[in-house]
């Protein structure tokens, strides 16, 4: 059993890309021997910021012998047949051929043997595959060179079994030698196997496995810590990240100037973390603490003196451009940059910022009903929560848009409740993100993200395909959770009628002629005819991101749509509670009966309606009635149908569906002792009159038909 | 902002004030065989329009070159009073085509030759990938860091003017007060040390240099630029530069000088903040108009002088 080493040398490869084409390089390269009918024992891949390694173990020498029996033509087959068998083996006549017997009849049969080639043969061919094949995100030419690789190729070490394999890069051909540390072992290293490859490289400077840099970096980041009697402040993708960046960590601590701590923390740790990428420190109290930690990629004689003094210097020109904007901003108050908001283009079509500010004043203030918040207080805030975009701060630091504002706003003398809107309204960001909870901030919050989506319905630009350029998902999974994890009982519809009558009426009445309302609510609840269809248009988009949502949490797509598709359900939590309700229907034994009477219902209906073309959707004549089963069936429809009626006005879905389950009964005795279709056509038509009544009664409930059993 | 007490500047050094560290690396670069330009004699963004650069990358024929360049970037003014940003600054710009296969050593031994001991700092290749919109150019490369700073922009050119670049270049762009700053320890650029003569014996300040002329042009770029005026000069040189191209024989090297004042001009209605989103995208799409055919009348011209 034999090993393969493969070490690509190459110049910087960008951190985020090195994982990713460790694995790509292993799966490919597994994918040939595979192929090549090549087994192995262990197979490991390594990444540093220079090289992409690779180390399979126990790799036979040579491919297994292959034998391959192929069946020809009879032996009394034409001339033709046989030379066509034969053409198919490439070199074997007639002679090479056994003859068998299979039923009384005999046949021709090659037996081909293919002797196994040597494994480094086999692996040039495998590696120079996989070297074509590697894929990343962005590659690139240099010099003269035709192929392309993410930055440069230096070298390529391919040792099998101890020999060099004959693989190559354009003019780089494999060796069995490697480079150490750029800057601390930059001399060629001779290599024989995998593991005097990694004690030379440790030798060199070079610590091989990320896992071991990243556990190497937060023992050091703790040490130092401790010492100082701080705490680290954990971020794996920063750990991630940094592991990258160097061959050999040492992690050394700075000191942040004492006046710059009084900045907003938010803006300290986008320095520190985003542009210098430093670990930040906390003090016992849960504070930021005035120090950092840099992970270097050398070893200075100095023990790192120069490196620390000269990051604290870096640090220091940063962080005074931010102290600067800090003390500039606050010179003015956020409310005297309203103004500015008018300058900023929103959307061309949807005009600026400053006239998105006034909507958002008026939806929030309506909003706020329904949150419980001031609505005072929702006004101002939404007057001021875009007033930060034209602060030095925010131009300079984009991430900490909102934050500022609260900042600024606190700095003002406004209330608590309003900064803190301010800081929140663009919250939740993401299905992971904190989603708002004060009611100040959730009206605002909701206000933001309604008026985006109204705004971008009116002008049409929805969504399409992967085509999402305004974000108008996330803002719409926004709303949902805002509405979901608060149990706000917001009538969708009339929010978004609210929310389109501050845009232009030359925006609100184009391009709608042709388009017809996806649901019969009445014109007075939302106004006119182009703002139902804009309007339930987009409560459609709802109901399917709602989905999206619901999905992560195990709620089952076809549940929600069988309320949904009742068509006026614009309430979400109301529809939630529905969707719940139904689940736990279905799932019962009732529930998985009563589905299949609807279902036994809906097609003899459904076929009955097509062969004739008629309609059965009247009451049913009770005096036609001709069996019990039919009478008890018609009472029960009703009592039922009139009860669920009042438990669903009264939003007790749990006990409608309790009562739905009574029609259980009547409903098998009718399946199972009634005859639909009867010679005599007029009780047929009545009984299925009564189909219909099933269905319209259970449809209170659910639109079952969209019900998977 | 007040100017620091004087205590606070560096002692003046010869070795490392201004003048020569731009000595130094013209001396480097020229001993490797870069051909020593001077300036393009037009404002421009950065060192990257300067037709040694954005012409010279183009086509097969080898090209070394090295050159100082005065960018001008109109937002980044703060009427000399941010200590480390300014709207006019020095770029140090290295070209080589084909890049040679030393190229990261190459670079690392211009810093060497500043005073800047790798062995002593911690010197790191972050990725960056550059891209001009205007230029039509993208690469790919790193911002090289020094003990967390980024001192230079390294990049192998693989378009210019949507054309394809072979052989590829590589461009080595130092921003030289930021580097200075480093070098001689100052926190304040307008302390920089110029000359490296004593304050009482003709020693020049950055800030002797370049304050009033940051306090003026910042006014001038957010406050006086005549929007108007800025307008119709675009669409002056926008013609001009078609038309240049439109003749039998186009006239590139003219009609390139064109759109680079486009260009300018396009930085400073920006500054002026009179360009919205989407006009500024169309901006932007009308000048890579200009450069992308300028870039191919260039090396068609180079093509018919070879053939």
């Amino acid at each position: 059993m034999a090993e393969l080493l493969l070490e690509l040398l190459s110049e910087e490869i960008p951190a985020r890309m090195q994982a990713r084409a460790a694995q790509d390089l292993q799966k490919l390269v597994e994918g040939g021997l595979n192929k090549a009918g090549l087994s192995w024992g262990t197979s490991n891949a390594y990444v540093t910021p220079r090289r992409l390694c690779l180390v399979i173990d126990g790799l036979p020498e040579k491919q297994p012998d292959v034998r391959e029996e192929k069946k020809g033509p009879q032996t009394s087959a034409p001339e033709q047949a046989l030379k066509g068998f034969l053409g198919s083996l490439g070199g074997l006549s007639i002679d090479d051929c056994e003859q068998r017997e299979i039923k009384g009849k005999t046949f021709y049969f090659a037996v081909i043997e293919k002797k196994g080639e040597p494994t480094s043969d086999v692996l040039a061919g495998i590696l120079n595959a996989a070297f074509d094949a590697l894929s990343w995100p962005k590659s690139m030419r240099w010099g003269r060179s035709n192929k392309r690789w993410v930055r440069p190729l230096h070298n390529i070490l391919a040792i099998f079994n101890g020999d060099v394999v004959d693989v190559a890069f354009e003019h780089i051909k494999a060796n069995n030698q490697t480079k150490g540390h750029r800057f601390l072992s930059p001399n060629a290293i001779a290599v024989t196997d995998f593991s005097n490859y990694q004690a030379k490289l440790k030798h060199a400077y070079v610590m091989l496995d990320p896992a071991d840099r990243r556990a190497l970096i937060m023992n050091q980041a703790e040490k130092l810590a401790t010492h100082a009697g701080l705490v680290v402040r954990t971020d794996d993708g920063l750990l991630n990240e940094v592991s990258g960046l160097v061959e050999w960590p040492t992690v050394l601590m700075g000191n942040v100037d004492e006046r710059f701590m009084q900045l907003p923390p938010e803006v300290l740790t986008d320095t520190l973390k985003v542009h210098q990428k430093y670990f930040t420190l906390l003090k016992a109290d849960g504070s930021l603490a005035p120090h950092f930690l840099t992970v270097s990629n050398q070893v200075a004689p100095d023990d790192g003196k120069a490196i620390t003094a000269g990051n604290e210097r870096v640090l220091r020109a940063r962080l005074s451009d931010a102290k600067f904007f800090w003390d500039q901003d606050r010179k003015v108050t956020l409310e005297s940059r309203l103004a500015e908001l008018d300058k900023i283009v929103f959307h061309e079509k949807l005009g600026s910022v400053g006239a998105k500010v006034l909507r958002l004043q008026n939806l929030a203030g309506h909003l706020a009903q329904f949150t419980g918040a001031d609505r005072t207080q929702s006004e101002r805030a939404a007057k001021l929560c875009k007033c930060d975009l034209v602060t030095g701060m925010v131009f300079e630091i984009p991430e900490v848009q909102g934050v500022m504002g609260r900042y600024y706003a606190l700095h003002d003398g406004e209330p608590e409740n309003v900064a803190n809107a301010l800081a929140e309204h663009y919250s939740p960001l993401g299905p992971n993100d904190d989603c708002p909870t004060a009611p100040v901030a959730v009206a605002l919050a909701l206000a933001d993200k309604i008026d985006t989506l109204v705004g971008f319905w009116t002008i049409d630009e929805k969504p399409t395909g992967s085509k999402d350029p305004f974000a108008l998902r996330r803002a719409a999974l926004g709303v949902i959770r805002l509405i979901v994890e608060n149990g706000l009982r917001l009538p969708l519809l009339e929010v978004f009628a609210a929310a389109r009558q501050s845009f232009p009426v030359e925006l609100r009445e184009r391009e709608t002629e042709n388009k017809k309302p996806r649901s019969n609510v009445e014109d007075e609840v939302i106004g006119s005819y182009h703002d139902i269809v804009h309007c339930t248009d987009l409560l459609a988009f709802f109901a399917d991101r709602l989905k999206v949502h619901l999905k992560a949490e195990g709620v089952r797509h076809d549940l929600i749509d069988a309320v949904t598709a009742l068509g006026d359900e614009d309430d979400l939590v109301r529809l939630l509670a529905r969707v719940e309700a139904l689940s736990s229907l279905v799932g019962s034994d009732d529930g998985i009966n009563l589905l299949a009477a609807h279902k036994r219902a809906a097609n003899i209906l459904s076929i009955e309606q097509k062969k004739e073309g008629v309609s059965y959707s009247e009451a049913p004549n009770a005096d036609l009635f001709d069996q019990d089963e039919e009478r008890v069936l018609f009472d029960a429809l009703n009592e039922v149908g009139a009860q669920a009626k009042v438990l669903i006005g009264e939003e007790k879905f749990a006990s409608a569906m309790t009562v739905l389950a009574q029609l259980r009964p009547p409903l098998d005795q009718f399946f199972e002792g009634v005859m639909v279709n009867t010679d005599d056509e007029k009780v047929r038509a009545n009984r299925l009159k009564l189909l219909s009544q099933i269905l319209a009664v259970m449809g209170q409930i659910a639109d079952f038909s969209k019900i998977v059993s | 902002m007040p100017k620091p007490p004087l205590s606070q500047r560096p002692e003046p050094n010869s070795e490392t004030c201004f003048q020569n560290l731009i000595l130094k690396l013209q001396g480097y670069w020229a001993g490797l065989g870069c051909v020593l330009l001077q300036p393009q004699d037009q404002e421009v963004g950065a060192g990257t329009f300067h037709p040694a650069t954005t012409l010279r990358t183009l086509g097969p024929k080898p090209w070394n070159a090295a050159y100082v360049q005065p960018s001008r970037r109109p937002t980044d003014g703060r009427y000399g009073e941010n200590p480390n940003r300014l709207q006019h600054y020095y770029q140090f710009q290295a070209v080589m085509k084909p890049s040679p296969p030393n190229s990261q050593d190459l670079y690392l031994e211009s810093l060497k030759v500043l005073g800047i001991d790798p062995a002593l700092h911690d010197i790191r290749f972050v990725e960056d990938d550059w891209e001009s919109p205007t230029l039509g150019a993208w690469g790919l490369g790193w911002e090289v860091w020094c003990d967390g700073m980024e001192v230079s922009q390294f990049t192998y050119f693989q378009q210019v003017g949507g054309i394809e670049c072979n052989p590829v270049a590589v461009e080595f762009t130092y921003g030289l007060e930021r580097l200075a700053m480093y070098i001689q320890g100052v926190e304040n650029v307008y302390d920089l040390d110029w000359n490296g003569l004593a304050d009482d014996a003709g020693g020049v300040r950055y800030g002797d240099v370049f304050l009033r002329n940051e306090q003026e042009q910042s006014a001038f770029n957010f406050e006086y630029a005549n929007t108007d005026k800025l307008v119709q000069h675009f669409i002056d040189a926008e013609e001009n530069c078609q038309s240049l191209l439109a003749l039998d024989n186009p006239l590139a090297l003219p009609a390139y000088e064109q759109c680079i004042r486009a260009s300018h001009l396009f930085n400073l209605l920006d500054a002026r903040g009179v360009i919205s989103v989407t006009e500024r995208q169309a901006y932007i799409g009308r000048v890579r108009a200009l450069s992308t055919k300028c870039c191919q009348a260039w090396l068609d011209g180079e093509e018919a002088s070879d053939g």
